[in-house]
């Protein structure tokens, strides 16, 4: 719906949730209310001169703060006029002044209104007089995000030379009541701009243009120093972002707006271990696909054969079919995509590419069967409980029979295709899955979670294993479990039933369960010295767990055929390369 | 005269005055700084030293005002002792006996009966802050043995301690950690910071620690130039802190302002930093301020700050971070090349003082008095730097040329080195370049003398060098079209057997000249310059060689390197040999420093002593003085302490209304010289009044501290009383010119009557006058009533 103000530079919601408001170009600000089915205009508050960047609502609901260019307007909600108009300095650069830009505002609940701004400011107002009560510059840049924790003792602020500061309200005197707001903390995580910044009960979280989600926990907060009160730098999401057609080998690359297939080059040479081959034939780059609009492409998937893309966009469902030409390739658009699949979490591929599974984000997951360029939507798992809960992650079982689909939070349900009803549910764990993986012949199911457990359970017995039982028991490895990054992709070697593949961001590791588990006593990871050493010392010492940490950031790894395995590396030098320079700060004996 | 006192070694000045923090008086008036043994008072309006305190036996190590009386101080002492001294007087009033060595005194103002000191117990590392307690006592010296445990391990400078919010809590910082001690509460906070090796976080070590006057704000300062402000440290889970960073190197102190809006910091950068509400990004600077920022100290009035720099200078600073008064004590360089000399012109001493520079320092008054830049380079503070050092420095014709020697030696074989010869300019009053050297000899030059001869006209300059040469300069005439000028030449290289010459010396009426060259010492005459005669003695390489002055002109004296004194009288060429063991010397004083003695120097006396005693005779026309391995300089004195203490008895009478300023001084002598006179004049008609000491109520008045006093109104009467000639006092002989003097009066005698009254009122409006009415003798009175008797009726028609 249109607010017809131009474009929206800020929404926010009411503290009750009813009521949603926006910041329009032309300087008004809207107020609209929320109901079950529908968003209705409520009433415009006084017209300000320019742009509205920022809005906050006082908790109470009573009143708003609204920040424009050089000035913050304090509305009435009930009478929708503006009580105060604060003006904020410019700053001088170099003879003139440049429009000071309020990038964000908070009203907290004893009516102090925070802002920041484009000249490096944190301000403290009264909003009840409209006066300035405190001045905090902080920054040479803009200071570009504010977020308050819950019980308003402190705020944290992202300025655009990357660095990130925390404001506590801590007691002048230790005897008396009187608070103050106090900068404490720069943390120094980023290399650009902080463009958002959260406020956590035990963390601070910021992220911005230099691709870095940044979680810094609060050590006040946090009750055991243990690896959770590490901090934590995320830069590539929990997700798998590449897609492969074995058969074809073919990749599928998902880019925020656009897709990329590219073919894998090959060699006719060989050569011993740790040689990089010469290639006979290059990488070809198929075909790129561009999404129309501004949308995100949320997930992509090629199936096996490589003869189907699908993917799907907040609005839209794609589903092409590509029909090969010895080296030209053509590309065809199923048409009449059913407007139910639209915002799909993750979209799956049997194994023979002939059944299309579509996991919704209102938790109901959608088996579409495909044929020769058509495709007929087979059934629909509704979700079992009354709480509506996205899956997120598939796995199909290679021979086709099983269907394990996981949420953020429940545990993973798995469905019998056969009959095409739920078959069993695997006891809940605490930890969301980040990763799920059939194994063929046996149909064991393989379960990572973001605490770095790793179970398997075996679909036909209904239970867990032997070798998870077992593993639990004796409990992993400390540095194991001190992993930084997820795993993100689980696969399994056709030829070898005791080998698990898995890897996260920084290592590729091959679980062998036919072997002795480690101890916190042993290596776990293999030294290379070993490779050297005599087969007996290397024998005594195997263990379950085979790592390798060459790849630095790795994003995708999947075995083509029993000899070939592809790795995907995204180096972050290339991002940084691609990102616009940082703003210049002066270093000293520099 | 003093026959009956034995010599003693006096510690004469030239201690560190930033050896702690000063202290300004509460009305920021005078600055209180420790000096070795002393505690000096300075104004801070004129710099003046008004009063040294004396009464300590070792190292004065605390100062802080009493804060139950502001006008009284509190020091604290390695002798083990507390004493409290009436600054404004300079008396002594109390000396509280603790026991242990002191390190470091804390005062504060709801505890007024204890104070804090820093002991170190049993082991000499660990050290502990303990409150003591002050008995009342009518007596002057108290035992206070009564300490109370406060705090352990500790570091022993006190700018690692500092008490906060009225003393609520005490901040103590140590290598890595703060520890935070609430007296309310008898609980230890401790936060340590991260020591690990890294490269981040290497130098985390706390430095200083200061607290916030009115909140709960604890600021320290670190080795890396972080300066950190901790909050909400009673929790100690919730506990956070702010960085501050500008300083590149160690932050040596910090500093709040007494409302605590601005925090200043200090460190080898020579800065001082004023950080305005605590923000990183509003901050102020005083920068150049001559050298490392050691200490800073805020008055409690709030309006002066001020600095120790370590060269030994305080520098007073405006609120508005502008200098305003500078107290130079003497600088302390790491090496003394040029040994102590004395300048004939002023009687100071001279010595290495800055980097390249060359101190003249008042032995008298104990300041420098002004600094010659010698080597005239920027100077560049940084370890790996070879700099140029100022090596030698002589002063000939009676201080009218100033010869110096600076060299650098970067390697073995690349040596500069430069002579240049200053003339004194009596306009500018100064020296001022006229010649200049660049490589008089081939190598290190060992030795610089001129011939002092009064007869000589002609200025002759020697320099020894180890090349085996030694060169005579003399002014010539360098006069050009433009100008007239003179310049120093070379007139003849000497040399014996490619020896090196050690030393050279000219004889007291300047006609011989002896070099010696390594074991031999040759003779040459000053006028031709030919060889005389040799002395060649076996005794080792000399070191020194001097000629005998008046009556001992004939010998020669050369000290060598193996402890042995040689005399050889040039009359015979026979030589006595001494060692300084064996023979009969003067005078022996043993255990007179506890450091290595490295130079002396006998400083001619202005008025000689008369000391009938023979072992003293050596003092009677020159005093030693002598610098040791700490560079304090040290003399010896013959003169009782309470003697020593008379001078600056006598200085304390300044009166404290007026500014203690150099005109003052000088017109107060003025006065007083006046006052003679007329004295002497008026000797016999004047009225012999009693001694005021010999009056109870003026004694009482005197000696009781001004600020117990009851109000000057209510004391005046009684004052004036006493100050009243009573009949039994008179002798008969005065009696009438007394009565002289009356009917003198009696002609006027209205006048006479508005002289008491308008008296009276002087005395109310110089509140703590006492002291002035003290003063305003007999011949003063006088002076008023004969300038009352003027006739100022011309007044009365402006």
């Amino acid at each position: 719906m249109d607010a017809f103000g131009g474009p929206i530079w800020s929404m926010t919601a009411s503290p009750s949730g009813s009521q949603l408001l926006i910041g329009c170009e032309d300087g008004s600000v809207k107020l609209f209310q929320i109901t079950s089915d529908k968003i209705q205009f409520e009433r415009n508050f006084d017209r300000q001169k320019s742009r509205i960047l920022s809005l906050s609502w006082h908790p109470s609901g009573t009143h708003i703060a609204a920040g424009s260019i050089d000035y913050i307007s304090v509305f009435d909600v009930k009478s929708g006029s503006a009580t105060h108009k604060m003006i904020v300095d410019r700053r001088y650069m170099g003879v003139s002044k440049r429009k000071c830009i309020i990038w964000g505002v908070t009203f907290l609940s004893d009516g102090t209104v925070i802002s920041v701004d484009s000249a490096g400011k944190v301000q403290f107002w009264d909003s009840a007089t409209g006066t300035l009560v405190k001045s905090h510059l902080i920054a040479n840049a803009d200071v570009q995000s504010i977020a308050v924790s819950d019980q308003e003792d402190s705020f944290v602020v992202g300025t655009a030379e990357g660095t990130v500061f925390h404001f506590q309200l801590v007691s002048v005197t230790s005897n008396s009541n009187e608070k103050q707001w106090v900068r404490t903390k720069p943390f120094q995580h980023h290399t650009h701009d902080v463009r958002a910044v959260a406020h956590s009960p035990t963390a601070l979280i910021s992220g911005g243009t230099d691709t870095h989600l940044v979680i810094r926990p609060l050590m006040e907060k946090v009750e055991v120093k243990n690896y959770d009160a590490a901090l934590r730098k995320i830069t590539f999401p929990h997700r798998r972002l590449i897609s492969c057609s074995k058969k074809r080998h073919l990749l599928l690359f998902q880019f925020a707006h656009h897709l990329e297939l590219w073919r894998l080059g090959s060699t006719v040479a060989t050569g011993k271990n740790g040689d990089i081959l010469p290639l006979s034939k290059n990488a070809d780059h198929l075909l790129q696909l561009k999404t129309k609009g501004p949308e995100n492409i949320i997930c992509s998937s090629i199936s096996p054969c490589g003869s189907w893309i699908a993917c799907s966009t907040a609005s839209r469902f794609f589903l092409y079919r590509l029909s090969y030409e010895r080296d030209s390739i053509s590309l065809q658009r199923v048409p009449k995509m059913p407007a139910f699949l639209r915002s799909a979490l993750q979209i799956l591929f049997s194994e023979d590419s002939t059944k299309l599974f579509v996991a919704s984000n209102q938790g109901s997951l959608h088996i579409i069967q495909l044929s020769e360029g058509c495709f007929k939507h087979l059934h629909t798992f509704q979700p079992q409980s009354e709480t509506v809960e996205a899956m997120c992650l598939l796995a199909v079982s290679p021979d086709g029979n099983w269907l394990a689909a996981s949420g953020t939070s429940a545990g993973v349900r798995i469905y019998g295709l056969k009959e095409l009803k739920p078959h069993c549910t695997v006891p809940a764990y605490n930890f969301p899955v980040t990763a799920l993986g059939i194994a063929p012949n046996t149909n064991n199911l393989v379960i990572a979670h973001s605490d770095q457990q790793v179970f398997e359970y075996s679909i036909p017995d209904k239970q867990y294993t032997e070798w998870s039982r077992a593993i639990q028991k004796q409990g992993f490895h400390h540095l194991w479990l001190q992993r930084d990054t997820p795993i993100t992709h689980i696969s399994f070697h056709p030829k070898r039933p005791m080998h698990i593949l898995l890897h996260d961001a920084y290592m590729f590791c091959i679980i062998d369960k036919s072997l002795p588990l480690p101890n916190d006593k042993t290596l776990l990871y293999n030294p290379l010295s070993l490779t050297n050493e005599s087969d007996v010392i290397r024998r005594r010492t195997a263990h379950a767990f085979k790592i390798s940490k060459k790849y630095k950031p790795l994003l995708f790894m999947e075995l083509l055929d029993e000899r070939t395995l592809v790795a995907v590396e995204r180096p972050l030098d290339d991002i940084i390369a691609q990102l616009p320079p940082p703003i210049k700060k002066k270093k000293f004996g520099t | 005269m003093v026959e009956e006192e034995s010599l003693r070694v006096v510690r004469c000045g030239g201690s560190e005055l930033n050896f702690r923090r000063a202290v300004f008086s509460a009305d920021s008036k005078y600055i209180f700084c420790v000096s070795g043994d002393f505690v000096k008072v300075y104004s801070t309006a004129t710099e003046e030293c008004v009063h040294i305190l004396h009464g300590h036996s070792d190292l004065v190590t605390g100062l802080q005002l009493n804060p139950s009386n502001h006008l009284q101080l509190y020091s604290c002492s390695f002798d083990g002792t507390i004493k409290l001294w009436d600054y404004i007087d300079g008396i002594l009033i109390k000396t509280f006996t603790v026991g242990h060595k002191l390190h470091a005194l804390f005062t504060l103002a709801h505890t007024k009966d204890s104070v804090f000191v820093t002991i170190n117990k049993e082991k000499p590392d660990i050290f502990q802050l303990v409150s003591v307690k002050l008995p009342k006592s009518s007596s002057q010296e108290i035992e206070a043995k009564e300490t109370a445990f406060v705090l352990d391990y500790i570091n022993q400078s006190p700018k690692c301690i500092a008490f906060g919010n009225e003393g609520e809590y005490v901040a103590a910082v140590r290598d890595f950690y703060l520890s935070v001690y609430f007296f309310k509460k008898k609980t230890t906070s401790r936060f340590t910071l991260s020591s690990s090796r890294n490269r981040k976080h290497a130098k985390n070590n706390f430095t200083c620690v200061a607290c916030h006057p009115k909140e709960d704000c604890i600021a320290s300062g670190h080795k890396d130039g972080k300066i950190r402000l901790w909050r909400n440290f009673d929790d100690d889970k919730k506990y956070t802190y702010t960085c501050l960073h500008w300083h590149h190197d160690m932050v040596m102190d910090l500093a709040f302002s007494v409302t605590g809006t601005s925090l200043l910091s200090g460190g080898r950068e020579s800065v001082l930093v004023e950080w305005r509400d605590a923000t990183e990004k509003n901050k102020e600077f005083l920068p150049r301020l001559g050298a490392t920022i050691e200490h800073i100290s805020v008055s409690p009035a709030g309006d002066l700050f001020c600095t120790s720099h370590s060269d030994n200078k305080i520098i007073v600073i405006h609120r508005n971070l502008e200098a305003s008064a500078v107290i130079q004590g003497l600088v302390k360089d790491k090496n003394i090349f040029t040994g102590l000399i004395i300048d004939p012109r002023t009687r100071a001493l001279v010595l290495n003082g800055k980097p390249g520079h060359l101190q003249f320092y008042s032995l008298q008054s104990d300041k420098q008095l002004y600094n010659l830049d010698i080597v005239q380079q920027e100077y560049i503070s940084d370890n790996d730097l070879i700099q140029i050092e100022l090596r030698k420095a002589a002063f000939g014709c009676q201080g009218h040329w100033l010869a110096t020697v600076e060299q650098r030696q970067e390697k073995e074989t690349e040596l500069e080195l430069q002579m240049k010869l200053w003339a004194y300019n009596k306009k500018t009053q100064g020296f001022v370049l006229n010649t200049k050297v660049s490589m008089p000899h081939e190598d290190h030059i060992t030795a610089l003398c001129f011939c002092n001869a009064e007869k000589f006209e002609n200025p002759t300059l020697v320099t020894a060098s180890k090349d085996g040469h030694f060169k005579v300069w003399i002014l010539t005439d360098d006069s050009d079209i433009y100008k007239k000028a003179v310049g120093w030449t070379c007139d003849f290289v000497g040399s014996y057997h490619k020896y090196q010459a050690t030393n050279c010396c000219f004889s007291e009426d300047g006609s011989l000249l002896a070099v010696s060259f390594e074991e031999i010492v040759t003779i040459w005459d000053s006028e031709t310059w030919e060889l005389k005669c040799t002395f060649c003695q076996r005794a080792g390489k000399i070191r020194y060689l001097c000629f005998g002055r008046w009556t001992c002109s004939k010998y020669l004296l050369g000290a060598t390197e193996n402890d042995i004194l040689c005399c050889w009288n040039l009359l015979s060429c026979a030589l006595f040999v001494f060692k300084p063991s064996e023979p009969r010397p003067l005078y022996i004083q043993k255990k007179i420093s506890r450091e290595e003695v490295h130079w002396g120097v006998f400083v001619p006396r202005d008025v000689p002593e008369s000391f009938t005693s023979e072992a003293y005779q050596w003092l009677n026309r020159s005093q030693f003085y002598f610098l040791t391995k700490s560079q304090s300089l040290l003399t010896f004195s013959a003169k009782s302490p309470e003697e020593k203490l008379t001078p600056t008895s006598k200085q304390l009478l300044a009166e404290e209304s007026l500014p203690t300023t150099p005109f003052y001084f000088i017109l107060g002598r003025h006065r007083q010289q006046q006052d003679e006179k007329l004295n002497d004049a008026l000797g016999n008609e004047l009225v012999q009044l009693p001694l005021t000491e010999n009056i109870p109520a003026i004694s009482e008045l005197l000696h009781t501290p001004a600020h117990v006093l009851p109000s000057a109104s209510f004391l005046c009467s009684m004052f004036i009383n006493s100050l009243l000639l009573s009949k039994e006092t008179k002798s008969a002989e005065e009696i009438p010119d007394d009565v002289d003097m009356e009917e003198e009066k009696g002609s006027d005698d209205t006048d006479e009557e508005n002289d008491f009254t308008e008296k009276a009122q002087d005395t109310n409006d110089i509140d703590l006058g006492e002291d002035i009415i003290h003063q305003l003798s007999k011949s003063e009175e006088k002076e008023l009533r004969k300038l009352r008797k003027v006739d100022y009726s011309w007044v009365t028609t402006l």
